[in-house]
């Protein structure tokens, strides 16, 4: 179970305002980079957040770029899943190889500051502010099986190789 | 029933047919890496505890987002993956040699491919008839030491494009329509598969635009049936041997058709801050124009860069406009000094930058300053893309583009050319 509050944000959230290109220098300073994390979309957040908040999105969130340091720096800031009515491709493919939960829902009962319960093996959150309840479905299990086993990095070299079938 | 492209592709790889939803660990033909995406796929590779790629001339390396470096962080990033490159025997395309995926498409994509790149407009390599499509670093450092990658098979929506496109309208017109008709998000997990006569008249490089700009409506590949202007194009890149003909069965099952009548189609603009919020250039004619880019992974190839010659010939940029003009490839910047069009249009009062992104994804090579409006020939114009959230970016084709250059403000390339 995860708890945590949320963070807000709307519709065609684009890598861009997740990792903005003026900060392509410190791609290979993650650390550094996740100071910026979502800095064009809100500028509060990355100073701000506390481990195990949820960033809480609209449609299409990550659309754009490949740039993995985008999950990467949300997840660095501290940040424990994504949910979002929809995630743009890679950016979802990306969550699930670094290890970051990304959860498609209905995210429109939830509003800033929120404190949230998730099960993930459920597929039920629960807004402790305002009492509502979504579900949602579960991940297809080969990306459950990547996600269980910590991301792409660690299921490669437990299995030594895929083992998603 | 038949199968389409993408179903066909990915069946030939694995050997037995796979339909839409199936999950399955495919080879990759080719792997792509640039030095945005780069370093770390090769800090993930090196975790893993890789130490070879899986096929050396399967695997290139592109220095094309910072280059020349703007930055010591990433010229430091450029002497890792230079490093990298001469450890594992793979490919290496320096600074200059031009962008991951117009290099791609000259010298190592072919019909039936599949291609897995660290890069979103890695589904440029679909004019092709390859699988191509974009991923993370670490995806591309699995495939990179296994010469594998898990898919799911995508449902394919058919873009059916009937009629000839009319004077001063073209392929970049013609995709901006199709986006705005999906939405960002219309093709999201699925494949784009363009067809109809529209098509078939293309040129290879107004091809590789539709291919390019897949993405964008959130497409996986963006498709192209192989035929005689692919095999035509590979022979001009000495590649003749690598042609093979792939085309959609006939019975093909597809998810959608959308039906495009491109001989209605007028010079479209795509307006801050997403690619789908389209419009005829009528609407928006007349906006300041401070900046215009000519160049990128979408429209930085010669017939780009010759149509502007050809609008900017014997005029001069507007002094409140600046032209920046970046060819996207080594290639395509001989030849486009070889045929007179960089003299035109240093003549006109363009610079140009070396082949690679430039401007494009607002690393350096043309940040806009607070309030300015840049007119690029590029695939993105989402907030803050080139370089200042305060900034504002429109898309266009490279005649709109050049129109405007000389008015300096949006202007119908209809009225000049």
């Amino acid at each position: 179970m995860m708890r945590g509050k949320v963070w807000k944000f709307g519709d065609d959230v684009s890598t861009d305002l997740i990792c903005p290109g003026r900060y392509y220098h410190l791609r290979s300073n993650l650390s550094e980079l996740a100071k910026h994390a979502l800095e064009d979309a809100d500028p509060e957040f990355a100073a701000n957040v506390e481990k195990g908040d949820f960033v809480v999105a609209g449609r299409n969130f990550g659309l754009g770029s490949s740039r993995e340091h985008a999950p990467v720096i949300i997840k660095l800031a501290g940040a424990g899943a994504v949910l979002a009515e929809s995630f743009a491709r890679i950016f979802y493919r990306n969550c699930i190889n670094v290890g970051l939960p990304a959860i498609e829902c209905d995210t429109s009962k939830f509003e800033a500051g929120d404190e949230i319960d998730i099960d993930l093996a459920a597929g039920i959150i629960r807004d402790l502010t305002n009492g509502a309840t979504v579900t949602f479905a579960p991940l297809e299990p080969a990306m459950q099986k990547i996600l269980d086993d910590g991301g792409l990095v660690e299921h490669i070299k437990k299995h030594q190789g895929f083992s998603i079938a | 029933m038949g199968l389409t492209l993408a179903e066909k592709i990915l069946s030939n790889n694995l050997g037995s047919e796979v339909r839409p939803g199936d999950f399955a660990v495919f080879r990759t033909d080719l792997c792509l890496l640039q030095d945005g995406t780069g370093p770390l796929a090769v800090r993930q590779f090196r975790k893993i505890g890789f130490e070879k790629v899986f096929e050396p001339s399967a695997v290139v390396v592109f220095l094309d987002h910072a280059a020349p470096c703007p930055k010591s962080e990433l010229a430091n990033d450029h002497m890792l993956l230079r490093e990298f490159a001469r450890q594992t025997g793979c490919t290496l395309s320096d600074v200059g040699d031009g962008i991951c995926h117009q290099v791609m498409s000259q010298y190592h994509t072919s019909p039936g491919d599949i291609l897995i790149g660290a890069d979103s407009h890695t589904v440029t390599g679909g004019a092709l008839a390859a699988f191509s499509t974009g991923m993370g670093s670490t995806d591309l450092a699995v495939g990179m030491g296994l010469g594998k990658t898990w898919l799911r098979v995508p449902a394919t929506i058919r873009v059916q494009c009937t009629g000839a496109l009319q004077r001063g309208v073209y392929s970049k017109d013609l995709m901006l329509s199709i986006i705005s008709q999906i939405g960002a998000d219309g093709a999201t997990y699925k494949a784009l598969e363009f067809g109809g006569d529209t098509i078939e008249s293309l040129t290879m490089a107004s091809r590789l635009v539709l291919s390019n700009m897949a993405v964008e409506a959130g497409a996986k590949v963006g498709l192209i049936a192989s035929d005689s202007l692919t095999e035509k194009y590979l022979e001009e890149h000495a590649r003749t041997d690598q042609y093979k003909r792939i085309a959609p069965d006939d019975d093909a099952s597809y998810e959608s058709v959308l039906d495009i009548d491109s001989a209605a189609l007028e010079p479209q603009v795509a307006c801050p801050h997403t690619v789908d919020n389209v419009k005829p250039v009528g609407e928006v004619s007349g906006t300041r124009v401070h900046q215009v880019f000519i160049g990128s992974c979408t429209n930085g190839r010669l017939e780009d860069i010759a149509i502007a010659a050809s609008i900017m010939r014997e005029k001069t940029r507007h002094p409140d406009t600046r032209v920046i003009v970046t060819p996207a490839s080594r290639r395509v910047y001989m030849e486009a000094v070889e045929s007179g069009y960089v003299d035109t249009l240093l003549r006109a009062g363009a610079l140009f930058m070396p082949p690679g992104c430039a401007a494009c994804p607002g690393v350096h090579g043309g940040i806009l300053g607070d309030g300015e409006v840049c007119l690029a020939t590029t695939n993105r114009n989402f907030l803050g893309r080139m370089g200042n959230p305060k900034s504002h970016v429109y898309l266009s084709s490279p005649a709109t583009a050049a129109a405007s250059a000389v008015t300096g403000v949006i202007t119908d390339p209809r009225e000049v050319v």
